[in-house]
């Protein structure tokens, strides 16, 4: 593999490949066909991916590729297919019109509050300092020490919560 | 740097050429292959023993009529094969298909990019290349379509479980995810000997990855016509077949590397090894598709779930116990 430290025009890379990824995120939004929706968004896993390279992760770069790409976008692709989504149209939509509304005057207050709470972990990161061209960021090997000693505990609540949720999962579909 | 990245673009193109004509003739040879397996003759008219009929089928396929179905989502429609095919290219990207070889006084590595994270490039391609199908079998706006995508991304997702912890056992043994380390550890002892139940794991769910026969019902004739591809033609069906078979080669050439030493062998160059090693692969997947008839759906998913994935998982955690007991 080509030493990415020695790579000319890294910033313009960097910046072409965010200008994408978030063009891909908006057209994900605003796009009306919900298989266009889902093909967006696994572009914009692709580009995160590439920004994942950039900073020499190559092992979360390929795992947001297997996992998001090509595990979970996979199902909701065929989710999507199986129940065959029409385009949607809030404003044509024939439904409980009070409870649609109180819903969607909430949806402007809690997207604020998301935008706030970005504003202020962005605000509070300290500039890390620079990696030095030889380190290998975020490596298999660092990756699974910090795993398996730092984060064991919240690593077996996760993996608890996720057999929770399957097994929950099939009980739900078999009483049905 | 920069004569680096010449050199790697020369490699690039040189092994997309050569792989496009190991495709052309895959498909000759199985022709020809299984022809003589059912006493029938195959295609022995064009040029001396029918050499040239990869030639004319490519020829005839690009004169044919471009069609796209009315009711066709034009862009998706458009999309898929192609991403079927480049999904199908890139993988090969990782794989190491010789020795370092001299070459006018350079020094030239035998494969693309040697990347410490290669096994988990290759299965990323390989989760990636679903998208090319389900998209054609759902932008076709044809019911036989969408049912071939549905059933073939079913069948995909269902065998990269198994698939996926049959390499980790390998890994654990090789000790790296890096393909040039894992052939560099099977210096003594090809993984084949040491874990033949991981192999047998990896070869079955790899065959309904590729979609072949027998687990060849995303385009089972007698059901869905010919599946996710029925609208296709001309260009953009020739991009499906040569999916298919990329991924034939593909599987093969990573059996080949993981269990069966890579280009490691005597006496021969080691590109000669693993082409002699990948052609032996190639034929057995003719051989399948010649002798075992189509399993049913049922069948296909009892067969992953239930069997191939417990197995895998057993076979995993006996593996890692037997690693930490050597003290690996």
């Amino acid at each position: 593999m080509p030493d990415l430290s020695n790579l000319p025009y890294e910033q313009a890379i960097f910046y072409l490949v965010s200008a994408l990824a978030v063009g891909c995120a908006l057209a994900m939004i605003l796009s009306k066909n919900a298989v266009h929706a889902a093909l967006f968004m696994v572009a914009n896993f692709g580009l995160v991916a590439v920004l994942y390279l950039l900073l020499r992760a190559s092992f979360i770069a390929t795992i947001q590729v297997i996992v998001y790409a090509g595990a979970i976008m996979v199902l909701f692709l065929f989710v999507i297919m199986m129940l065959n989504v029409q385009e949607a149209d809030p404003r044509s939509s024939r439904g409980p019109q009070d409870r649609l509304f109180t819903l969607g005057s909430l949806a402007p207050l809690l997207g604020l509050g998301l935008l706030g709470a970005l504003a202020y972990v962005a605000l509070g990161v300290k500039q890390p300092a620079a990696t030095s061209g030889g380190l290998v960021f975020a490596n298999i090997q660092d990756v699974g020490a910090l795993l398996f000693t730092r984060y064991l505990y919240p690593f077996e609540i996760t993996s608890l919560l996720l057999l929770v949720a399957m097994i929950g999962a099939v009980v739900l579909a078999k009483r049905r | 740097m920069s004569e680096d990245i010449l050199l790697i673009v020369i490699k690039v193109a040189v092994l997309i050429v050569i792989l496009l004509t190991v495709v052309a003739y895959t498909v000759y040879v199985e022709r020809r292959i299984m022809a003589r397996m059912q006493s029938r003759i195959g295609p022995n008219r064009v040029g001396p023993f029918g050499l040239l009929q990869p030639l004319a089928d490519i020829l005839k396929l690009i004169f044919k009529e471009d069609l796209t179905p009315a009711g066709a989502d034009k862009v998706t429609y458009f999309l898929a094969p192609a991403l079927a095919a480049i999904t199908g290219l890139a993988a090969f990207a990782v794989i190491p298909f010789g020795n370092t070889i001299d070459l006018f006084g350079i020094k030239v590595n035998l494969f693309i990019a040697d990347i410490n994270v290669g096994l988990l490039y290759l299965f990323a391609m390989s989760s990636l290349a679903v998208y090319g199908i389900v998209l054609a079998g759902w932008s076709s706006n044809n019911k036989y379509s969408l049912l071939g995508g549905v059933r073939s991304s079913a069948q995909m997702i269902s065998y990269e479980l198994p698939l996926g912890l049959a390499l980790v056992s390998v890994v654990l043994a090789a000790g790296s995810l890096s393909l040039g380390d894992i052939v560099k550890a099977q210096a003594n002892l090809w993984f084949i000997v040491q874990q033949p139940l991981s192999f047998v794991i990896y070869f079955i769910c790899a065959i309904a990855e590729t979609n072949r026969a027998p687990f060849d019902l995303p385009e089972a004739e007698t059901e869905l016509i010919a599946g996710y591809h029925t609208e296709y033609s001309s260009l953009k069906w020739a991009l499906f077949f040569l999916a298919e078979y990329m991924a034939v080669i593909t599987v093969s050439a990573t059996a080949v590397t993981i269990f069966f030493g890579g280009w490691q062998g005597p006496f021969l160059p080691g590109w000669l090894w693993f082409v002699i090693k990948l052609s032996g692969f190639i034929f057995f997947f003719t051989w399948m598709r010649a002798t075992l008839p189509r399993l049913r759906f049922d069948q296909l998913m009892r067969l992953g779930w239930k069997v191939l994935l417990p197995l895998a998982a057993l076979n995993l955690v006996v593996i890692a116990g037997l690693v930490a007991a050597m003290g690996g």
